[in-house]
Formats: structure tokens, sequence, C-alpha cells
């Protein structure tokens, strides 16, 4: 397989391209915009099929996608930051639609003051809307997580949109290498074109997008809390698929080094990354150190986290995202959360790291891990700590 | 692309299945369930609805009963024509694919005035000038009726809403409609009308032509609301009408940027004498009242006149 | 458990309603079968009925094309000219058919009776 070199804006929309979907609707914003103009190119060249439509804003992209997906088409779109709060009522109006959109996310962070640089808060802010949640480490996992998303979405199971972050301008502007999958792989991956069971139909009308009034509410919206909770089992069986077919084998929950660890590192996105060279450099100095890197953030696979922490001594999360007036950060409330009641409870030092873009280099998660060693060998836990900050 | 405006006899449409079925639960009298129906009887090939959030759309889909035959989606306030988009991309996207196999398909896109002039006129706007097949209606009842009566930017000059009540210093909203039909037709999209349910034979073969256009079409129809604008139910139709005879809702067309009266506007632009004065129509409606009690201000009569006066002989310009 | 409202009969309709169905038998999305507002009444909202004079009916169509709720068919008389029938089961009173019946020289062929 020919690898090719692309910043991780490109290797998504060569992903999309791979996919062909019936219709995009997007709107730029920094650090998305490459996703958006390499799409336009293929489009104009006629390298694809698609149905470009350039929406006048990012609210209108989103709700151009849940008309689109009503009515069967597959869907792509891509955004970031002030695009997604713009567009945020009908993010959460598309899960509970049960249209399998999937959204491409250079997380960037959120204003004001105003940033173009990359932060996850953005992506953080889907939590609670139904939508399933990915982040990619490098640009092959953001080219990948593309694809298999749609198989995840569109599994009759499940039937929810899918954001699938990449970290803005770390990833998103940086250059990789990856080996692309082909139209020919994705398609057959999966399984043809969609095919919409629930969808307008002038052959079988129906209505969608009624009134609720108290009586009906509640049992609308368990429905999509019960479509999430059928991911799970979906979102293990694609990530098997993938793995027969092209040799990456992905895990809702990763780990690095974590067989005799006694610390761990915890994170999301490209901070994985240098977490792992951090951890290959404290393990030539002898530390018992891994990291456990969340790749599925929703649904959350708690379960997945509380063993890989059975043994740990401490637990130090590393948050590209922030959140205030909170017990913690925002990833770190759902670890403790699953912590809670199992009888696993590592000291937790929690960091927050990256915000706006800011650089964190390998020896800062060396400086990081002995603050917190030493925390925990009092036997204390460090309270969220914003790295980098100057007073 | 030349558009033709059908001629139809009432006889005619009686055969017409109707799309909008009885048991909704808009007020008694609603004129908006006068123009839904008419609406649907134009439809001759397969068609989608989707539906601004307003009253319409609420009344008609209480869940679980919904009144529309026909596929039908709501999905927010302000979006309906960038959902309206998405859908006609969808439609052209999986028709080449072979995926979509039911042909041509109508598209239409209702909203009131918060989801047109005020809300939802971004959408709008983007959704025209990127020329999508679809045709956008309209229905104007002067305020944002389903929320509770408040002003919008299509409630006429001195009305009093909730948002703009008719107080001790301030009589009703101070500032005039916006001329959405005009901004609309600004847009340079193939057909533009104004249509009203009192006269439904114009009023259908307009969403015909509309549905029948290739590429955007726009119909403003005046469907008064006999709560808001206080007056009894059973004269929605007869004060409706009065809007067009009094030329506050003037019928036209604007077909490839020209402008042609429709029958009961050229009527009185032949005889100027039919052309009733707005205080006819101002003092049997409830949210005019202040113009006449406790006193009658003649001051503010006039300038919702001369307001209407003005736009009048303007349209009258544009049809030479 | 129906997926689909598509797939959700008359029969069911009716059940669905009565039972008031949970989320587990709900068809997803919140969507609904179409027109099925066809089985809630809204007659019981009127305060008053319009009843025909036929006398006085010239077949203008008008009542039919004004109605905001379905609530008048037009049907073949035995004069062979079409008649408003009203149905009561959505009529909500609201008097349009009434106030715009132009009728035959004046005299009206609905009027509007207190129930």
């Amino acid at each position: 397989m020919v690898k090719i070199a692309v910043t991780g804006d490109d290797a998504v929309a060569q992903a999309a391209k791979a996919v062909n979907p019936d219709v995009v609707a997007a709107y730029p914003i920094t650090p998305q915009t490459i996703i958006v103009e390499r799409f336009a190119d293929f489009v104009a060249d006629g390298e694809v099929d698609t149905e470009f439509v350039t929406v006048e804003s990012e609210h209108s992209a989103m709700s151009a996608c849940v008309g689109a997906s009503s009515a069967g088409a597959r869907v792509f779109t891509s955004s970031a930051s002030a695009g997604i709060m713009l567009m945020y009522e009908i993010v959460f109006i598309a899960a509970s639609s049960r249209t399998p959109i999937v959204m491409a996310i250079a997380n960037r962070a959120i204003s004001g003051p105003i940033n173009i640089h990359g932060e996850e808060t953005d992506q953080m802010l889907f939590r609670d809307s139904g939508w399933i949640s990915l982040f990619a480490e490098d640009n092959q996992e953001a080219h990948d997580h593309t694809i298999l998303a749609f198989k995840i979405g569109e599994h009759p199971d499940v039937l929810l949109p899918v954001a699938v972050g990449l970290d803005g301008f770390i990833l998103s502007h940086a250059i990789e290498g990856i080996e692309p999958v082909s139209r020919q792989e994705a398609l057959d991956f999966l399984g043809g074109e969609r095919v919409a069971k629930l969808k307008l139909d002038t052959t079988k009308p129906l209505s969608i997008g009624l009134l609720h009034l108290p009586d009906y509410y509640m049992e609308a919206r368990a429905q999509v809390r019960d479509a999430q909770e059928r991911s799970r089992k979906v979102i293990l069986e694609v990530f098997s698929e993938w793995e027969k077919r092209f040799g990456r084998k992905y895990n809702p929950v990763e780990s690095y080094m974590m067989e005799d660890a006694e610390y761990a590192f915890l994170t999301m996105g490209s901070s994985a990354g240098n977490a792992r060279t951090a951890i290959d450099e404290l393990r030539t100095k002898g530390e018992k150190v891994g990291l456990i890197k969340i790749r599925v953030y929703r649904p959350f696979f708690g379960e997945h986290v509380v063993n890989l922490c059975k043994n740990l001594k401490g637990l130090i999360t590393i948050e590209r995202s922030h959140s205030f007036g909170g017990p913690g950060g925002i990833l770190s409330q759902d670890i403790k959360s699953a912590l809670y009641g199992t009888g696993v409870s590592p000291l937790m030092a929690e960091y927050t790291i990256g915000l706006g873009g800011r650089d964190t280099l390998i020896r800062d998660y060396h400086i990081m891990y002995n603050r917190a060693k030493e925390a925990f060998n009092t036997g204390k836990n460090l309270p969220i700590y914003w790295w980098g900050l100057r007073e | 692309m030349s558009i033709e405006l059908p001629k139809y006899k009432l006889k005619d449409l009686l055969d017409k299945p109707i799309f909008f079925s009885g048991g909704h639960r808009l007020c008694a009298g609603c004129a908006a369930g006068t123009m839904a129906r008419q609406v649907t009887m134009a439809f001759d090939k397969p068609t989608m609805i989707v539906n601004a959030t307003g009253c319409l759309e609420v009344a008609s889909t209480i869940y679980p009963f919904s009144a529309w035959e026909v596929p039908w989606l709501h999905v927010a306030f302000e979006n309906v024509a960038a959902v309206a988009s998405g859908i006609e991309a969808a439609i052209k996207a999986m028709g080449r694919k072979g995926t979509y196999k039911e042909g041509e398909t109508d598209i239409i896109a209702f909203g009131g005035d918060g989801g047109t002039y005020d809300i939802g006129f971004q959408a709008l706007s983007g959704a025209l000038e990127r020329g999508h097949d679809f045709l956008y209606i309209l229905y104007d009842n002067g305020a944002y009726m389903n929320t509770g009566i408040q002003r919008s930017g299509g409630t006429p000059f001195g009305a009093s809403t909730t948002t703009s009540p008719a107080g001790s210093v301030i009589p009703g909203k101070h500032q005039f409609r916006k001329p959405i039909t005009d901004i609309v037709a600004a847009h340079r999209i193939p057909f533009v009308a104004t249509a009203s349910p009192a006269y439904p034979e114009d009023l259908i073969a307009k969403v015909r032509a509309g549905l029948d256009v290739r590429g955007p079409a726009f119909l403003h129809i005046e469907a008064s609301c006999n709560r808001g604008q206080r007056f009894d139910p059973s004269k929605s139709i007869e004060y409706v009408r009065l809007a067009t005879e009094t030329c506050i809702h003037p019928l036209y067309a604007v077909i490839n940027g020209k402008y042609q009266l429709s029958r009961p506007s050229q009527r009185i632009a032949d005889d100027p004498s039919k052309k009733l004065p707005v205080e006819d129509y101002l003092k049997l409606e409830g949210r005019w009242r202040h113009f006449f009690k406790p006193t009658k201000r003649t001051d503010l009569i006039e300038i919702f006149q001369k307001d209407i006066d003005e736009r009048w002989e303007e349209l009258l310009k544009k049809t030479k | 458990m129906p997926a689909l409202p598509t797939d959700v009969s008359d029969e069911e309709f009716k059940e669905w309603v009565k039972e008031k169905w949970g989320y587990k038998k709900l068809p997803m999305a919140g969507s609904t079968p179409p027109g099925s507002s066809k089985f809630f009444k809204t007659g019981d909202w009127a305060a008053q009925r319009p009843k025909l004079i036929i006398e006085n009916c010239i077949s203008c169509l008008k009542c039919y094309f004004f109605c905001p709720d379905n609530a008048i068919k037009m049907v073949v008389g035995i004069d062979g000219k079409h008649h408003p029938e009203f149905d009561y089961f959505y009529c909500k009173g609201c008097g349009v058919c009434a106030n715009e019946c132009p009728g035959r020289k004046g005299d009206t062929a609905i009027v509007m009776e207190d129930l």
C-alpha cells in the first residue's frame, strides 16, 4: 500500500472522497477549511458524485445535513469551535432525528477571546447530545475514523451521528504519512450506498419532528439514550472488522505499556503521541509508567478505564480542554465517575494543557510526571493545574 | 424559461386530493388551515414538505397526531430553507446514483413570520442565492402568533402586539412592514408572487407554477389570524380579502423579474375607485382598536394610508 | 416493535393512543404515520354548527375551499349539483362557511346554529 504525505485535514478529505457521500453541506472555519476546500476540488474535478451545498452558515450546514440525511442520503460535514456552537441547536436535533451524519471536527479553542488554535473543548460540547464522539491521535486515525464512523452511525441498531475529532493545527495542518483507503475498499467496508429505512419517502409518507408534549418527550429521549447504549457493541464490532480488513487495530480505550505500570498518563487526541514519547524516555530511567488513551469519548467505556487502572498507584490526566466551576477537568469527571464505587481508586493528578493551542513539550510531560509522582508518594491527589499558565 | 400561470376554475379543482387532513388543532377559522388545504390541491407529483416552527407546524403535528399526508419534516425555527436545501441536494445526488427512484419531486418549505422575515431570513436568503429547486411559502399573519402574538418584521404599522403593545405613550408598532416580497425578488429568482386564501384559484395556480419552476420560487400568502389580529373567527376570509382590496396585500407575480398584477389587484389598478381606504380594514381588527378608541387617531391612520399608497404606486410603476 | 411509523396500521395506531405506548414500542425519531390527526376529534370544540338550507345553495363551491378543517365535503344532490355536507367530527364551528356563503339572491344557504 502506497503511503501518501498529507495534513490531517487532507487525510479527512481523502477519507470523505473514498466514501463518496451523497451530500456535503459545510461552512469554512479555521482550522477545518482545508477539508472543505480539498473536497470542493474533488467536486469540481468530478472525482466524487457528491452534491456540495455551500451553505451560508454552520447552523444552515447542520440543518441541510439533517434534511439530506432525513431524505436517506449519506451525509458528511465538518466544522470547529464557534461553528459547532452556532449549529449547536441542530446538533441535538440531528441525534434525536436519528440521522447518521458524520462530522469531522478540527478541534479548536472556543471564544472568547477568539483563538484559532487546537483545543478539544469544542467537541466536548457534544458530550450530552447523543452523538458518538471519537478523537484521533494522528492523521491515520483521523482518516480511518472518518470512514468507520459511517459504518457505526448507519448501523440499524444505532442510527446516530458521529463526531470525528482531530486537534486543530497540531494534526489538521501537520503532514504525516498515511495509508489511504481507496473508494472500492471504503464502499466494500460500508456495504455499498446507504439504504435508510426511516426517511422521507413519497411512497411511504411519514411525519418527523412533531411537537412532543410532557406525555411523550421522555420516551422520545429514551430512544436516543438506548441507541447510544447499543452503539457500544456496534463500535467493537466495527473496530474488529476494520482490523480484519486493514490490519489496524482500534479499541475504544487504548493502552500502552500498562501491563506493569504503577503510574499512567490518561489523555485523548494528539497528546497521546507526546505521552508515548515521554513514557519511552521515562521507562529508560526505570519508571513504571504507561498510557491510557481515550479513543471513543461517547459512549464512554468506563469499565475499560477501570480495568486498566486496577493496579495503578497514581493516574495523571492530561486534558486539552477546560470547564469552569466544576470538580476538575471535563474528562477527569468522567474518569472519577467511572471509578466511583468500583474499589479501584488510584490517586489522581489533573493537568489542563495546551489551551488555545499553547505548545506543551515532551520535557513538560516529564515535569508533570515528577510533580504528580511526588504528590502521590505522600498519599496526596493533585488538584487541577493549568500547565504553562503565566501568573 | 417561460413560466405560465395555470388558469383554474373552482369546479376543476374539486376532485383534487387534499393532503392536509382534519383533526389538526389550528384555531377555529384559522386562515392558515384554509391555506394549507388549498396549497395541497396544487400537488401533481411526489411532494415533500418541510415546516418551520410556528402555528402551522405546532398545531398540525401534536404527537402522535399529524395532519400531513405527504412526507413532512420539522427541524427548527430558523432553518427551514436550509433543511429544504439539504433535501433537494439529497434527492439530486441519490437520483444520480440511482438510489432515489421516485423521479421529479416537489419540495415545499413553509415558514411563518418568524421563520421568514426575521430569525429564518438568513437561511432563506442563502437558499435563494444557491438556487435550490424548491418553493418557499410564507404564511404571513403579521406576528409571532404561536408564541403569543409578538411583533415581527411583518407586523404592519401601528398594530398592537404583546411586544409592541398599544400603550399610553407608544401606540403599537412604530416600524413599517419589511417589504419581504421585494427583498426576495431582488435575489433575482425566477418566480415570486403574493397570494391569498380568499382567492383560491389564484393561490393554487401560483403554487403549481412555483413548484413547476426550475429553481427557487417564493410565495407570500397573507393568512389572517383571528386570535392575534383580534376579530371573530367567521371573518377570517372576509378580512384577508379586504387586505387585498385596500392594497395592504396586493396580489401580483414577479416572473423572471417582470412584475404583473393578478386579477383582484389589476381590477383596482384599472379602476382606482375600487381601492378601499385602509380605515375600512383597520377599524375591523382589534389590533388597531387604539386607532379608534378612546379617540380616533387620524394622524396614525394617515401615516398607514400614506405608506400603503406609496408601496402601491411603486408596484404600479414596476408593472408598467 | 414497529421501528417505522409506516408499519403501524390504523388499528395499531388507535391502540397506541389508547394505551400510550412506551419508548420500546414507539416508532423511532418521534415519527408518526401520515394524516394520523384524522383520528382526532375537534368537533367538540364547536359552540355552533353550520346547517344547510339547500334551496339557497348555488353550488359556488366556496365553502369547500374556505373551510380550514376538511369539515365540508361537496356531494352531488338529486338536482345533479354539488352541495356541502358537513363533517361534525372535525367542524369547529368557526362560521367562515356561513359568513362567505353568497346564497341565492342574498339568502344564505348556510346558517350557524347554537349547540
